[in-house]
């Protein structure tokens, strides 16, 4: 509007063209795009420059080239004889490992706590919003290092370790849990499994829709238990258990068999898991909060428990709160796993833009690599979690 | 409910032998003691059901298990003097505060020379001494408040921090040589005079350049920016005889806040355009400031600051080599400002549209419209998330241990490699009093940010 106003007025009473606002416009963004075009080719030209001075080959070569270096937590085979591509891989899938075990722990933590917040046990609700102030207002890098430095460390050696039913031992060289083999007919196992969850989210779809009709749904919490896990109990039982475990035993200095959860990830996740459940938890009660106490009240007079009020409506409206901060959430703890590079856990910063780095030199590509893969991963989780917004966004008439 | 007239009326009157007729209401029954004090809340609040019960009674554990010996650690069992480990190897000494008391000024100062820390100090105080008028809401002057603290504080900082003295030598039109021959390398009381009447002729060039294109307005500008920014160079050029610190001397505390405050000095203007450009109607600006907020959101600050720290260097011109801390500096800045953005682009949405056609009606330009309608409105609405904003910022000034600058959790690291004080306590103390600042620095600033918000909300109240 102000636009049209101007161009009428300019074209009217002869002001300088300097003066019609879309001219302006026009000026503007041509200089704005001309000074960003500047600047970027100076920057490649002095990048060509200072490459060729410092005779660093560009380009995407060196992936193929021998890493020589070790990594202490390899998801994918690796060895000191592997390329820097596969180093890269490897370093990237021990990221997607912290970010998934943290956001899945985060998740757990947070809406306990959040819940906790709105408790009316005092107890409870004092220790929830302890919890909260105290690790929200501590920087993460600052708890990384208290988990690894003064608690990990701390634990005793291996022979003196902490055992837990005497299969898992935690000891100051990380946790030693035992090793799962799988034997033939294992496959059928894993089989059964996913059938199990098939047919349990089949049914419940089909008992969600009878009861829209007759009021009557199936238990469903019961049915997909034993599906999900009587079903591969049983297949295991006829196949003559096919999975057994190997235990860690203590052999001189350290233990033998089974696997080593190195301590790095465990106080990354820990650290990680627990930072940012304490954000999950303020999201959860403003979520909860924001759901009028009139719903519940019309809940009650209907005649539904607290448990089922509970489930089919505060749940599904405080989701709706929920979910965009959580997506935040999410992305923030993917985005702070690049502080294991503080800890030395392999993940994709410390090995790739790290170790890789200094040995190659090759900086540009992989930073940008870097940067280009986790842009990719908040691309993907934001995706994922809008899809998941909008399923459950209310749907206005 | 009668009053009765007659004494003695309120008393029960036997009508005769068998009849009795109440003539006042009777007391009410204290409540049961089940219910109501200390027994009674306990029962309601804390044993209502089973499941509370065990949610109290495992609380309660909790807390028994966590405060008695965190108390007796830090204060009961603590030593509290002592020179050396000597001190604290007995077993089971608590907090070894000697060992923090030893190494405060490594904390706060880092590797800055001991001579020179009253210079540390001054900036410290001064900058509570600006900041504090600033935060009281009720306190008249903010205008110059924050004139001082924002434009005139970091210029004396810097000047006091790195000594000063920059040596400024080359300048736009110096890059073509077209005046050193005249004057060779003079200097004027230790200003460089090729410098200087380069940047003066640049000056006047540009002003009269935009006074012949008919711009009184560009002519302005240019000349009000030019004399602005030669203040401030010429402020740092001049010699005042302090000793240069480099900054791969500072460290502690002191890194950690020059980090936060260059952050949140830079990056809230940088961040304000960004949301303007991005509510813009301009599509080429707009997309600029998409793929410019989207991109270093996307990334994590670490990233960031390996890019800063290796690959920053190779796109300047060769020769030039920026201290480690600028770079770390730039890098936290552009982080930070893409944040802001965010922040301040939700302040704008949040601002009718009447608010807009209001000002245009009134005939405002652009420019006086956002600088005297919109944006006082939408950055008081977002002052809590700012705040946030700044909180992570804080936070985050951690993250340079990781490229070499040691801040105050670097030098904490690094105290705890002391043989001096190698002790089984000393990593638990250091954590202790490290948290303990962190902690108070960002409860501060959050309790503040709550305080404003209830401060500012009366005015939407109707």
């Amino acid at each position: 509007m102000a636009e049209l106003a101007g161009t009428e007025r300019g074209a009217r009473s002869g002001t300088s063209f300097i003066n019609d606002p879309k001219v302006r416009s026009i000026v503007l963004q041509v200089v704005a795009l001309v000074l960003v075009v500047v600047l970027g080719w100076m920057f490649i030209g002095n990048a060509r420059e200072n490459l060729a001075a410092q005779k660093i080959a560009t380009g995407f070569g060196f992936l193929d080239n021998t890493a020589g270096f070790g990594i202490s937590q390899t998801l994918i085979p690796y060895s000191e004889t592997s390329t820097y591509g596969r180093a890269f891989l490897v370093g990237l899938l021990n990221t997607i490992l912290v970010a998934v075990v943290g956001i899945i722990v985060a998740t757990i933590i947070g809406f306990l706590v959040g819940i906790g917040r709105l408790s009316k046990n005092f107890v409870v609700r004092l220790l929830s919003t302890t919890y909260v102030e105290v690790l929200r207002n501590l920087p993460p890098l600052f708890q990384i290092l208290f988990w690894y430095l003064a608690v990990l460390s701390a634990l005793p050696g291996p022979r003196q370790s902490i055992s837990l039913f005497g299969e898992v031992f935690l000891s100051n060289r990380g946790i030693i849990i035992p090793r799962p083999i799988f034997g033939e007919g294992s496959g059928t196992v894993l089989l059964a499994f996913g059938a199990g969850i098939l047919l349990t989210v089949l049914l419940s779809s089909w008992s969600n829709a009878r009861r829209e009709e007759t009021g009557r749904g199936l238990p469903m919490l019961w049915i997909g238990l034993g599906l999900v896990i009587g079903l591969p109990l049983i297949v295991m039982i006829a196949a003559g258990f096919p999975l057994t475990f190997e235990r860690p035993e203590l052999k001189g200095f350290n233990f033998a068999g089974g696997t080593r959860v190195i301590p790095e990830f465990v106080a990354l996740t820990l650290a990680l898991s627990t930072y940012t459940a304490a954000f999950i938890a303020e999201n959860v009660r403003s979520g909860i909060q924001s759901v009028s106490k009139g719903q519940t009240e019309a809940a009650y007079s209907l005649g539904l428990k607290p448990s089922l009020t509970l489930r089919l409506v505060v749940i599904p409206q405080a989701l709706r709160v929920i979910i965009p901060p959580l997506t935040n959430q999410y992305l923030n703890l993917t985005k702070n796993s690049s502080l294991a590079v503080g800890i030395g856990y392999p993940d994709l910063v410390a090995v790739f833009a790290g170790t890789s780095l200094n040995q190659t030199g090759q900086a540009i590509e992989i930073i940008a690599i870097t940067m280009g893969v986790y842009l990719l991963l908040s691309i993907i989780t934001s995706t994922i979690m809008n899809a998941y917004n909008r399923r459950i966004a209310l749907v206005e008439r | 409910m009668n009053v009765p007239a007659e004494p003695f009326a309120a008393e029960i009157v036997a009508v005769d032998d068998h009849t009795f007729v109440r003539r006042e209401m009777q007391a009410a029954l204290p409540p049961p003691r089940r219910q109501v004090g200390i027994i009674g809340w306990m029962r309601e609040n804390l044993f209502s059901s089973i499941l509370n019960t065990i949610l109290t009674l495992v609380g309660i554990a909790l807390v028994l298990l966590i405060v008695p010996p965190l108390v007796r650690f830090l204060v009961i069992d603590a030593v509290w003097t002592g020179d050396n480990r000597e001190a604290c190897l007995a077993p089971g000494t608590g907090a070894c505060w000697p060992f923090v008391k030893a190494k405060f000024g490594q904390f706060i100062y880092g590797f800055y020379p001991i001579d020179q820390r009253w210079r540390v100090n001054v900036v410290f105080a001064l900058g509570a001494a600006l900041l504090a008028p600033l935060l009281v809401l009720s306190w008249p002057g903010k205008k110059l408040n924050a004139f001082l603290f924002f434009g005139v504080y970091p210029v004396i900082a810097f000047i006091l921090l790195t000594g000063g003295n920059i040596n400024a030598s080359a300048f736009l039109l110096q890059r073509f040589n077209l005046i050193r021959p005249l004057t060779g390398d003079v200097t004027v009381a230790g200003l460089n005079v090729a410098f200087w009447a380069d940047y003066i002729l640049t000056a006047v060039g540009a002003g009269l350049g935009a006074l012949l294109g008919n711009a009184r307005g560009l002519a302005r500008a240019v000349a009000a920016t030019m004399l602005v920014l030669g203040v401030i160079i010429l402020a740092w050029d001049i010699d005042f005889g302090l000793q240069p610190v480099e900054t791969r001397q500072w460290g502690g505390l002191l890194v950690t806040l020059v980090i936060a405050v260059t952050g949140i000095v830079t990056s809230l203007p940088l961040g304000i355009l960004l949301a303007l450009g991005r509510r813009s109607k301009m599509p080429i600006v707009r997309l600029l400031s998409i793929i410019f907020i989207e991109f270093w959101r996307g990334v994590p600050l670490i990233t960031v600051l390996f890019f800063a720290t290796y690959m920053l260097p190779l796109f300047l011109p060769t020769g030039t080599n920026p201290d480690g801390l600028l770079r770390a500096l730039v890098g936290v800045a552009m982080f930070t400002a893409a944040y802001l953005a965010e922040t301040v682009r939700g302040g704008l949405q949040a601002i009718p549209k009447g608010q807009y056609e209001g000002a245009m009606a009134m005939g405002l330009t652009w420019g006086q419209m956002m600088r005297l309608i919109i944006l006082p409105q939408a950055l008081t609405l977002v002052i809590p998330s700012i705040v946030n904003s700044f909180i992570s910022l804080f936070k985050d000034t951690t993250l340079v241990l990781i490229v070499s600058i040691f801040d105050f959790l670097g030098q904490l690291r690094a105290a705890f490699t002391d043989p001096n004080w190698a002790s089984p306590v000393t990593l638990y103390t250091g954590f202790a009093f490290a948290g303990i600042v962190y902690f108070l620095f960002c409860f501060g600033m959050s309790r503040y940010s709550m305080f404003v918000e209830r401060r500012l909300d009366t005015s939407h109240r109707h």
